[in-house]
């Protein structure tokens, strides 16, 4: 298992010290985190990398998971998709089925302690706890809040009320609400198998593998097939460049081979890709972080052309690896590049396939925005940066100063 | 015997769920934020690229120049010379002032940002803690200022004087107050808002390395 020392030549002694100092000030604190599943999926990848890290620091936080059953978790599934501004039909004995699972868990819980650090939609309902067992409540959301479902949000906003402070992953996420909602977005582990250094033979071995030529330029972009990832759009903007350029595409991506709309979307790729052999779209399996580091390493340009995004890691994960980014001003992404300084922001095909033109003909340029961009990733949207936020915010909950003096 | 104690800095990001797609609802709004929105969206570029030069703006500035394509507001308001304020709200005056100036001529310019690019208004709240270095003099005082964060150095160069309202940056005071007055001037004459923090951090020790021979 991974421990704190490891990462210090990454980020520094001094940001090791600061997480010390701010984990000192939380002694004799007890933190509680719930969600709705132990394994699979973003939040618990974060918790099962943050619960070792926080204990090393010395920080009281434990970890529980609700129960439900599939009928739960199919009005959690519809509320999760309606959130996402799909249209779901949700009706009043739905959410009362909610509500009631909701109570049930309070029944097996201990909810005795200091902060209750509630992830996503799931357990929301906990908070009706709050005037028996008392202590801080902290409401996290996790999921892509452009544009829910109104009635929905104004069934989540009841309890979201009852909270001391919510936390979102973006701007674009924050609601009107009477309580404090602080800004903690994701983060990468520079140590995973997704972002960690590679030796070059294994690299090679890659490009070798899927036929792609390392002497040409390589433009890639790493994504699931969706349409909302615009993979066909990005065979566009590819073409418009090879007028003028020489360069490869790769498209490399999972999914799941039971999701009827995801090998639609491979099927039309694959046809947009037809007769170039420059073209090389990769559908590959779940445990392949090693191979998609690999390409992201061996690419001259990576691409996120997305259409919508929550937050876009992968356009993190490039950055840290330096390379020049070229993504659509969507969502999160915005504040992971600052156009012409850490990265192109585009809006259309037009506008990728001219910036792909640009960046390979100027290479010392897309140099430098490949180093600045993991300069801003390394300052800022590390997992180290991810636990320095959550200590704050437990921090903050009870104070209610903007500037606060400890020591 | 004066003796420097280093303090050090961490902020939480906040939002305040306000978000602006022009310039009058840009206006309204830098006119009622609180103090610390404004303070967030004038430094977060100092704290979040302190390794670009040449730094980019403000958020404000960055935002009609990038979003709105309004490259000669931009510019204005980039040019704001935020070194010369010591409150908040008379760096919001100026600010608000440029805006008011450039809608008076230009009444009929209405220009909206694409969908997912509105300006959204945020603050930070301030954590302040007392760190294990300290100066009793010069040498010290260069030895502890080439270890301490760099979030340590932006508390005792920005925060404190804009924030907290000091006169003037803490190392100058300090210099002044064990008879370094030429010292603390150099400091004072600094602008921090130009150089990346690493930048600063040099230049201070030469600055101190100069005048400490002297």
């Amino acid at each position: 298992m991974l421990q704190i020392k490891d990462y210090t030549d990454i980020v520094g002694q001094n940001v090791i010290d600061e997480l010390a100092m701010l984990s000192r000030q939380l002694q004799g604190k007890r933190i509680q985190n719930i969600n709705s599943t132990a394994v699979g999926g973003g939040v618990a990848e974060i918790l099962t990398r943050m619960l070792p890290l926080l204990h090393e620091l010395g920080v009281d936080a434990r970890w529980d998971v609700i129960r439900g059953d599939e009928k739960f978790f199919a009005i959690t599934k519809k509320m999760h998709n309606a959130l996402h501004g799909v249209s779901e039909t949700i009706g009043a004995e739905d959410l009362e089925y909610f509500l009631e699972v909701n109570e049930r868990n309070v029944a097996e819980m201990d909810l005795n302690c200091d902060i209750h650090f509630i992830h996503d939609p799931q357990p929301i309902g906990l908070v009706r706890e709050r005037p028996r067992v008392g202590g801080k409540w902290i409401w996290r959301c996790h999921i892509d809040f452009t544009d829910p479902d109104q009635k929905l949000w104004e069934f989540l906003k009841g309890f979201i009320e009852m909270y001391d402070a919510a936390v979102f992953s973006a701007p674009a996420f924050a609601r009107s609400l009477p309580i404090r909602q602080a800004l903690i977005s994701p983060s990468i582990d520079p140590l995973s198998d997704k972002n960690k250094e590679l030796p070059q033979e294994f690299i090679d071995a890659v490009f070798q593998k899927y036929g792609i030529d390392q002497k040409r330029p390589v433009v890639c972009q790493i994504s699931r097939f969706d349409y909302l990832k615009d993979p066909v759009g990005v065979i566009e903007a590819y073409k418009l460049a090879k007028e003028h350029v020489d360069c490869q595409l790769v498209l490399a991506g999972g999914g799941a081979v039971d999701d009827p709309e995801g090998m639609r979307v491979l099927a039309d790729v694959r046809q947009a890709a037809e007769n170039d052999p420059d073209i090389f779209v990769l559908f590959l399996p779940p445990a392949a972080d090693l191979e998609i580091n690999a390409l992201q390493r061996g690419s001259t340009i990576v691409l996120q052309k997305s259409l919508k995004e929550g937050f876009g890691l992968t356009v993190a994960e490039a950055l840290w690896k330096a390379k020049p980014v070229i993504a659509t001003a969507v969502g999160g992404i915005q504040l992971q590049i600052t156009h012409k300084y850490s990265g192109i922001l585009t809006h259309s095909i037009e506008g990728t396939g001219f910036w792909i033109k640009q960046l390979l003909n100027e290479p010392e340029y897309a140099r430098k925005l490949g180093v600045n961009g993991r300069e801003h990733i390394k300052n800022n949207y590390l997992i180290f940066r991810h636990l320095r936020d959550y200590l704050l915010l437990f921090l903050s909950v009870f104070e209610t100063k903007d500037v606060v003096f400890y020591g | 015997m004066s003796v420097f104690y280093f303090k050090t800095r961490l902020n939480l990001v906040e939002m305040l769920g306000i978000r602006v797609s022009n310039v009058p609802d840009l206006l309204e709004q830098i006119r009622q934020v609180p103090g610390s929105s404004i303070y967030h969206h004038t430094h977060r570029f100092l704290q979040q690229h302190n390794y670009l030069c040449p730094e980019p703006p403000n958020d404000f500035a960055f935002w009609i120049s990038n979003a709105l394509g309004l490259d000669d507001l931009g510019e204005q308001l980039a040019s704001v010379d935020t070194i010369k304020f010591v409150k908040i709200n008379d760096l919001r005056d100026a600010f608000s002032v440029i805006i008011e100036k450039y809608l008076q001529r230009n009444p009929d310019k209405k220009v909206q940002c694409h969908e997912g690019e509105e300006f959204h208004f945020m603050s930070c709240r301030t954590f302040v803690f007392a760190t294990d270095h300290q100066a009793a003099d010069t040498a010290e005082f260069i030895r502890a200022l080439r270890l301490i964060s760099i979030n340590s150095l932006y508390y005792h160069i920005f925060e404190s004087r804009l924030r907290l309202g000091k006169v003037g940056n803490d190392f100058s005071q300090w210099f002044e107050a064990i008879g370094r007055k030429k010292l603390a001037e150099a400091i004072a004459r600094l602008d921090p808002y130009t150089i990346t923090l690493e930048g600063l951090r040099k230049k201070i020790i030469k600055s101190v390395e100069e005048y400490a021979a002297n």
